[in-house]
């Protein structure tokens, strides 16, 4: 009776805090801005099953994307089991599902072959970012220090998780087979294991199952309750971040409405400036400045964005900026962009991890109650390092926007500080005086058709 | 259609919308030429050759001529919206009043602002970029390249423009324009939506880059000749890239061609050939000027 007590009181404060935690992440991603995400189900629905259900972009590169997949076909089967384990703690039983008979024999093969390949899976994963020299994307400045030990956390996690199933199953089959009983079920891999435990007394044996039981349990219940402080908690954020993908041309960049109302006006006078939006109580809203400047003036979408990004640094290495030996790095405006949220609103964490370190800083911020996202993280020579060239975005497996939060800070340090290069308002004041980026007469703008000719020919067909 | 030893040649007077408006008539489509096509002296080429195909295949076209303005992308990539709209606005005003609805345009920085950023602002339009015309033109038996030069067997690597092919998923027609050539097609190993952008997009092309360790365009012509030339698997900075593999093969650089469909592209291209001393060897075109030499209008 003591075992399923402890049992839901486990269960309820690792659900309690998980939900703590996500509240608090809920409420960091409705500081952004309002954008109208609605509509368009079945678009959504579709890239939510490709995309995200079905990893089709992670195919743009095989080998992690089979690894991966071995791991993520494993997350969703073994979590059947998981909801076996909760029955079973929570009403005393032993192997709930194994009513299920021949299906219950298939599930429990398939977890143990999966199990098998996720700790081979991790094991690659795990070569591919510590031996010498590692795959290029991990790494780079902002993947020291906290982020280069997460990512190995997980691993660790993740096989100490597969251990336990396989020391749960294997005390259990030894267990069984010494008290002459079968045990439901089909275990390729355990049964194996189980020739390997000692064969010492029923107590003992009992004691190791019920320790592996626990182990595996408990280790995930403690998992769920990393992810909010840790890149791996893509496993859920994924999901809504693909549902709310830009469905627009990648080349469309956003319009700024406000500005908009300005320019009619100017062109216009008789346009109508639309009333600003009030608070409830009729009072004027705070002015909103132009672009964003820290992480409240980006779309909500662009922090369900820095939640999801799980730093596979897919973006990084593919942005012609970054290959070319410049500062920018999209991924590092993702991470900082998370890490600037919880700074200045809610800490979903347990750990209060360091970030990467102020050695990625190129200008060190001194004014740390000033240190905004923009100055304070991401410095201007790595948003003008940007060519727009959509790379980064076409390459996230979860459809992350880096281009979008650039474009918003170059907004501001164009709009609100006149922070441009000096280049660029140059190319600015050409537009404004001869409608072109260059310092041309446009009286001279249709010069090219001068002493054109055309051989005369007939068309291959009128 | 054989070529003749001395073709007749007429000039052109490039139909401009007012002078239309002014006959009471309005063009089927509007050529919009854009800054880099009227300025930029290595894209007049391009403007100019394009011009050439819409009288020869006889196209009810026209251009907007001193009335026409930057479209805004530069200001716009560059953060500078006010900018932008205000280009924008009095464009639209522009075209709205002769009642365009139909555009056609060499640049994909244009064709995307304007396909993708107007509507927003109130100017709806069908706007289609060159080489999606070309490859109609082509399908539709219009102009047949054939009787002029002849690229056959030439070997011809595409440039994805980024405006053109991450930003509005057109990779196919400036490839069935060169199909069209015989030529000896080799794509970069980075092609397509994994393509490497040439360096001046999102106003890269007004500015000196940022501090690094190579500039963007070398990197992507190092890509570029090294295909052309067969060599791409040995070179260092595409280890790791998984996409689309070439057998490794030996090929003379001379002759060949690196095709574009963009002004930026063009000018950071070319820039890179002659960075890297092949401006004998390799050059640098783009579809416009492959068609009408293949199709023999030029005179």
């Amino acid at each position: 009776m003591l075992q399923p007590i402890l049992f839901a009181l486990l269960l309820l404060a690792a659900f309690g805090l998980f939900t703590w935690q996500v509240r608090k992440i809920r409420a960091n991603i409705l500081v952004g801005r309002d954008r109208d995400m609605s509509g368009h189900f079945g678009e959504r629905l579709n890239k939510t099953l490709l995309v995200a259900f079905g990893q089709q972009k992670m195919f743009k590169r095989l080998t992690p994307a089979l690894l991966h997949l071995v791991v993520y076909v494993g997350f969703l089967v073994i979590n059947i089991e998981v909801i076996e384990i909760i029955i079973d703690g929570l009403f005393g039983t032993h192997r709930f599902l194994s009513f299920l008979g021949p299906v219950y024999d298939a599930l429990m093969a398939v977890n143990e072959v999966l199990a098998a390949l996720v700790i081979v899976a991790v094991a690659a994963f795990w070569w591919r970012r510590n031996h010498h020299p590692p795959v290029q994307r991990f790494t780079g400045p902002e993947l020291r220090m906290w982020p280069k030990l997460d990512a190995n956390i997980i691993l660790y996690i993740e096989v100490a998780l597969m251990l336990a199933l396989f020391f749960m199953n294997s005390a259990d089959i030894k267990l069984h087979q010494l008290e002459g009983k079968e045990l439901p079920g089909t275990f390729p891999v355990s049964q194996f294991l189980a020739n390997l435990l000692p064969a010492g007394s029923e107590t003992t044996l009992h004691v190791l199952e019920r320790a592996g039981w626990w182990i595996h349990i408990t280790g995930i219940l403690l998992f769920l309750n990393y992810l909010p402080s840790s890149k791996h908690f893509h496993i859920i954020m994924a999901f809504p971040n693909v549902w709310y993908s830009r469905l627009v041309p990648q080349g469309q960049f956003s319009n700024v409405d406000s500005i908009t109302h300005e320019v009619k006006a100017m062109m216009d006078p008789s346009y109508e400036v639309p009333a600003p939006a009030t608070n409830p109580d009729g009072s004027a809203l705070a002015p909103t400045p132009f672009g964003a400047k820290d992480v409240e003036d980006l779309p909500w979408t662009a922090l369900l964005n820095a939640y999801s990004c799980t730093e596979c640094g897919r973006c990084t290495s593919v942005c012609p900026a970054n290959l070319t030996g410049k500062l920018l790095s999209p991924r590092k405006i993702i991470m900082d962009t998370r890490d600037r949220v919880e700074e200045k609103y809610n800490s979903p964490l347990i750990f209060h991890p360091n970030v990467y370190g102020p050695e990625a800083k190129h200008e060190p911020v001194t004014d740390l109650a000033n240190a905004t996202l923009l100055r304070g993280k991401v410095t201007p020579e790595e948003l003008w390092a940007c060519t727009t060239c959509n790379a980064c975005v076409e390459s996230c497996p979860v459809n992350i926007n880096p281009l979008e939060s650039i474009v918003e800070m170059r907004r501001f340090l164009v709009l609100e500080e006149s922070a441009a290069p000096n280049s660029l308002n140059v190319m600015f004041s050409n537009i404004e005086n001869n409608g072109a980026p260059w310092a041309f007469s446009p009286s001279d703008r249709l010069n090219w058709a001068d002493d054109l000719y055309v051989a005369e020919k007939a068309p291959a067909r009128a | 259609m054989t070529p003749t030893s001395s073709p007749a040649k007429r000039q052109l007077t490039v139909p401009t919308v007012a002078d239309l408006a002014a006959q009471g008539k309005a063009p089927e489509i509007l050529f919009w030429v854009g800054c880099a096509g009227a300025f930029d002296d290595r894209y007049k080429r391009v403007t100019r050759a394009f011009a050439r195909i819409l009288e020869h295949v006889g196209t009810n076209y026209a251009v907007l001529g001193l009335e026409e303005s930057c479209t805004g992308d530069p200001a716009k990539r560059a953060g500078n919206e006010f900018l932008f709209q205000m280009q924008a606005m009095q464009n639209i005003t522009t075209m709205n009043g002769y009642g365009i609805k139909k555009i056609v345009t060499a640049c994909p920085h244009c064709f995307n602002t304007i396909k993708n950023e107007y509507p927003a602002l109130g100017g709806d339009y069908e706007v289609i970029h060159h080489s999606t015309y070309l490859q109609q033109l082509i399908n539709e038996g219009k102009v047949a390249v054939q009787g002029g030069e002849s690229y056959k067997g030439r070997r011809i690597t595409f440039h994805d423009s980024c405006y053109l092919g991450r930003a509005n998923n057109i990779y196919e027609a400036p490839r069935d324009v060169l199909a069209a050539l015989d030529a000896d097609l080799v794509e970069m190993k980075r092609s397509k939506a994994n393509g490497l952008c040439c360096g001046a997009g999102g106003a890269q092309m007004w500015k000196e880059p940022e501090p690094g360790k190579k500039d963007i365009n070398i990197e992507r012509t190092e890509e570029a000749l090294a295909t052309l030339s067969g060599q791409a698997a040995a070179l260092d900075n595409l280890r790791g890239v998984e996409t689309e593999r070439t057998a490794p093969s030996q090929h003379s650089l001379q002759g060949s061609i690196i095709a574009v469909s963009c002004p930026f592209c063009m000018t950071m291209m070319s820039d890179g050939v002659k960075n890297k001393e092949q401006e004998s060897a390799v050059q640098v075109f783009d579809l416009a000027e492959l068609v009408a030499s293949a199709e023999g209008i030029n005179a």
